[in-house]
């Protein structure tokens, strides 16, 4: 094992800098873009009318069901076929949204089947809509219910944002490979671009369990009457 | 000023009400008696259209709410319900669980709601808790918030479902006294119990059901003292 070349990675610290904003831009949109859908997704899954489960259904097993490389190619490749030719960077954050989409439509799924049926029961026997029951009553206890595993999904979107750079996207994975190709110091570059990752990740987790901590009080099996407590 | 007319449910094979007929005036309090599974909480949830019953007719207040084309959550605007299970709302506070009916239902302001609630709760000796969460109160506080909550829609009529049966024997009393203070201020009222001692101090009329029928209903003095039909004297025997 060679010492790791510090150097080189301070020197083009500037530049892996300017990938990384453009990786954090790519997931910040995709997330935004990812629980949307999701919640839609979740809707979807849960719903009485056939086509519209259907649908959402399809959706979750493809997803699921075929790599996020292919899922980027597809869009990006794809969908010029159709004579819709979107620039990479747009493509990027529609195929990870769509990912994104069909996981966090599962995490949701999850919370909102967590809630007990006598809470809708409540609602509607006070004369709330359906519709009511859900963003008032279901929908903001399965939310706070599902924020670690909905933590989980946006820490591996951050990280998968890694695979655009297979559509020349100029991020943080991408600006390193083009370094190391030019310096052969693929080891210290990766290395450099591990420990960029690990700190946005590390600052995003530390976020969310904040929000974990402050979205209390209010659950009945709650301890300390903070924070959530499944 | 309730009637239910020849209703029909079943779940699959289980035929749990085979032709139930009721008739509520104004003022009066009902109280449903049986054993489990008799089908007497499957009627109150019909009354308010929790279920739908397979055929049969649920009028209130001369209107036919099993008629084509009634919006189900309008109709339940005037039908209060209290469950065993209380279902406050846990994140929302003892006053915003009570207020969010009559905000979102009833177009009432924000400021109008939190008064009327402060009244109710205040009726359900709460008034101390409005800014407490549901999981500081004990269950007889809860259940008492729980018919607030209900009461604040200004309801036509009170539907309880067993609402003693999940809590401690020593916080039944204080849920029961909301109850017959309720009754006594003439709040029409359908109580699916097992707590007899209720049934005969605030009951105008029991019903007794067994296996999906009614087997035998009158008022209190009649029906728990002078029981008629062998299934009756049987259930009683058991309760009393």
């Amino acid at each position: 094992m060679r010492f790791i070349n510090f150097e080189l990675i301070f020197q083009t610290l500037p530049k892996l800098l300017d990938g990384a904003k453009l990786s954090l831009l790519i997931s910040l949109f995709s997330v935004v873009l990812g629980v949307s859908l999701g919640i839609i997704v979740a809707t979807g899954r849960l719903s009485k009318f056939w086509t519209f489960k259907a649908f959402a259904s399809a959706y979750v097993a493809f997803i699921r069901g075929t790599p996020m490389i292919v899922q980027i190619f597809l869009v990006y490749f794809g969908l010029a076929e159709f004579g819709l030719t979107l620039p990479a960077f747009a493509s990027g954050i529609v195929a990870l949204s769509l990912n994104s989409g069909a996981y966090m439509g599962e995490v949701f799924r999850g919370g909102i089947q967590s809630i007990d049926i006598g809470q809708t029961q409540a609602g509607l026997s006070l004369g709330l809509s359906p519709f009511q029951v859900f963003t008032h009553i279901v929908f903001p206890q399965a939310f706070r219910r599902v924020i670690p595993s909905m933590g989980n999904e946006m820490v591996t979107l951050t990280k998968d944002s890694s695979l655009v750079n297979f559509i020349g996207i100029a991020e943080l994975t991408y600006r390193a490979t083009l370094i190391a190709s030019r310096t052969y110091e693929y080891y210290a570059m990766y290395i450099g671009i591990a420990i960029v990752y690990f700190a946005i990740t590390f600052t995003l987790s530390q976020l969310l369990s904040w929000l974990e901590r402050r979205m209390g009080p209010y659950d009945s099996v709650s301890q300390s009457g903070k924070g959530l407590r499944r | 000023m309730i009637q239910l007319v020849n209703l029909e449910k079943a779940f699959g094979d289980n035929h749990v009400l085979k032709g139930v007929s009721v008739s509520v005036s104004r003022g009066e309090v009902v109280v449903l008696i049986g054993a489990s599974g008799s089908g007497k909480s499957t009627l109150l949830r019909c009354v308010n259209l929790l279920e739908v019953p397979d055929s049969g007719e649920i009028w209130i207040d001369g209107v036919e709410v099993t008629a084509k084309g009634v919006v189900k959550h309008e109709v339940r605007r005037e039908t209060g319900m209290v469950f065993q299970q209380f279902n406050l709302f846990p994140h929302k506070r003892v006053i915003d669980n009570i207020t969010l009916a009559p905000i979102k239902v009833r177009g009432m302001s924000h400021k109008d709601a939190a008064e009327l609630a402060m009244v109710l709760l205040a009726k359900v000796d709460l008034a101390a808790k409005a800014r407490s969460w549901p999981h500081q109160l004990s269950g007889g506080q809860q259940q008492r918030v729980a018919i607030a909550r209900a009461l604040a829609m200004q309801p036509k009529v009170m539907l309880f479902d067993e609402v003693t049966s999940a809590l401690d024997p020593g916080m039944t009393g204080e849920v029961l006294n909301v109850m017959k203070e309720l009754a006594a201020d003439g709040m029409t009222m359908i109580v699916v119990t097992h707590e007899m001692a209720f049934a005969r101090e605030a009951g105008d009329k029991i019903i007794f059901m067994h296996d999906g029928i009614i087997v035998e209903e009158g008022p209190p003095s009649q029906l728990l003292v002078n029981p008629q039909h062998d299934a009756t004297k049987d259930f009683l025997s058991k309760v009393l």
